[in-house]
């Protein structure tokens, strides 16, 4: 028995409550100021309607949710969900074997290929996507490489190609890394007992490798999603004014058009797909 | 064994897909030509144009007084956070708080604040900049902090408490020794990400002031020069060294830890 057990009960849960008082309150009241309030606003200003120069008229309406019922909106909404799909594939078809190849390297190489993987995703984001637009552009250096065996020239620049080519580049850390987390858990002899029993390489893979790493493919997908989905500034510095994400729709409503209750509707609907997903992916989880 | 080198070929793929750009921003970057595709010769000018740019020397200043201010709310808020959510109170409704602006997409965040900042008609700047990222740089350092919590052996702060100190003294001489390395990755962890963010500070700094990223980014949206790329190179450099000397630290912090 500790001393403390033997104190009135009363003084100890006066001290506790005092702990949990100064240890939580000062982070809690930040987030609720500057995280709840904010998302509170953002739901509800979506029942309003729109001031003349941005802000909000206290007036209430169902306006903004018809208007996101507009083909033109859902299209946007659409093409954004493929975009972030095709995405999230090119990083899995690419960052499994990569993770995979990792989890199986000596320990000392190991470190050294996750932090080769993990550096460029610590370096300036717009450099990043600029270093695109220098190798994409028209008189670019894949143009002129193109040129120089007699192709092209092509336009690399400002399509969805392009944004998705954006989106994988600045992600796909973050699908490697759970896969490598994932696949380097493996119990090795699992494979060896696989391939003792005669399985092939192949099968061993399928059969235990891939089913044992389902979790860590999840994570992944879900890491690699979210950040797509909700992007504006891929599309708009890869995508030129061409294609249109539902983050440059939010953007705009924000921005330049000012009509902020409309703007907070779309960001609903990316909140409510997102939720979805994360959902989607909590009970894929807890089957796999 | 033919099929694991075949596997090298998808992570070399990877490597090249990875440096390839990057490699192109450093190469152009020495270009003493005025454009960014077609190589001319060696020169260093455009890191004298950049050194005399003010506009860039401005928006450096800005993200570091951002970087600095958001870290230190982050750490400070961050850490009493995560040892009150893991010694004092089971909730698993605060856990959820705690880590959602880190799982929030950053343009939910960045618009929400600025109906909040347009409500209580906060001019925007650069402390609404920096109390804005301090929601997210919190959240990371939280999470850091918490991870070495759970690391950390309970029965000296038990002891600590049992000798009659009180949580606050408890925390000052027992617990906060023990998370000093956790609160330090934390704190890098803030600062780095607040040096990097572009979503949230282009909404929420207003149209006085720009952060570095910004800077850069409107640099973009005029065309693209060399001058981006001295700067891009100055960038990755700093960044590389920074992410090198963590690994490093961390690495003779455990052969530290295993003696």
């Amino acid at each position: 028995m500790s001393p403390a057990r033997t104190r009135p009960a009363t003084a100890l849960r006066v001290r506790r409550r005092l702990g949990a008082f100064v240890f939580l309150t000062p982070g809690l009241a930040y987030l609720v100021v500057l995280l709840l309030v904010p998302l509170a606003l953002v739901l509800s200003y979506v029942f309003f309607q729109r001031g003349r120069f941005g802000g909000v008229v206290y007036e209430y309406t169902t306006e903004n949710f018809s208007r996101l019922m507009d083909p033109l909106y859902l299209r946007v909404l659409g093409e954004s969900l493929q975009i972030a799909a095709l995405t999230t594939v090119i990083a899995l078809a690419l960052g499994y074997p990569t993770a995979y190849l990792i989890a199986r390297l000596p320990r000392k190489w190991k470190t050294v290929a996750l932090v080769a993987i993990v550096l460029p995703f610590w370096t300036n984001f717009i450099i990043r996507m600029y270093a695109w637009i220098i190798l994409l552009n028209g008189p670019g250096l894949i143009n002129s490489a193109l040129k120089s065996l007699g192709l092209g020239p092509f336009d690399l620049l400002y399509n969805q190609g392009a944004i998705v080519t954006g989106l994988v580049y600045s992600y796909l850390p973050l699908m490697v890394l759970p896969l490598y987390a994932a696949i380097e858990k493996l119990d090795p002899q699992l494979r060896e007992a696989s391939a003792n029993l005669g399985a092939s390489g192949f099968t061993t893979f399928r059969k235990v490798t891939l089913p044992l790493t389902v979790p860590g493919v999840l994570t992944g997908c879900l890491f690699v999603f979210v950040p797509s989905f909700g992007n504006f500034v891929i599309p708009e510095m890869l995508g030129g004014g061409k294609s249109v994400m539902v983050g440059n729709l939010i953007r705009t409503e924000f921005l330049k058009a000012r009509d902020w209750p409309f703007g907070s509707a779309l960001a609903l609907a990316l909140v409510a797909v997102l939720v979805v997903l994360l959902l989607a992916q909590a009970w894929a989880a807890r089957r796999a | 064994m033919r099929r694991s080198r075949l596997l090298y070929v998808p992570f070399w793929v990877t490597i090249v897909f990875l440096y390839a750009p990057i490699a192109v921003v450093v190469a152009m970057s020495f270009n003493s030509g005025k454009s960014a595709y077609t190589y001319e010769g060696f020169s260093l000018k455009w890191y004298g144009v950049l050194a005399q740019d003010q506009r860039v020397l401005d928006g450096l200043l800005n993200t570091l007084i951002v970087a600095a201010g958001s870290t230190v709310i982050a750490t400070v808020l961050g850490t009493l956070l995560a040892v009150g959510l893991a010694r004092h109170t089971r909730s698993r409704a605060l856990d959820a708080i705690a880590l959602m602006p880190a799982v929030l997409p950053d343009l939910v965040l960045a618009i929400g604040l600025l109906l909040f900042y347009g409500l209580i008609q906060l001019t925007l700047g650069l402390y609404s900049v920096i109390l804005a990222h301090g929601v997210f740089a919190m959240a990371f350092v939280a999470a850091v902090v918490r991870t070495r919590l759970a690391n950390t052996d309970t029965s000296l702060e038990e002891a600590s408490r049992d000798l009659g100190a009180g949580p606050v003294t408890t925390f000052l001489k027992v617990t906060l020794p023990q998370l000093a390395p956790g609160i330090l990755a934390g704190a890098m962890l803030a600062f780095t990400l607040s040096l990097d963010e572009f979503v949230i500070a282009f909404f929420t700094i207003g149209n006085l002031q720009q952060t570095l990223p910004i800077v850069i980014y409107s640099m973009i949206r005029f065309g693209v020069t060399p001058e981006i790329n001295a700067l891009g190179a100055i960038l990755l450099l700093v960044s590389f060294t920074a992410v090198i000397a963590g690994q490093r630290m961390t690495k003779i912090g455990e052969a530290r830890a295993q003696d």
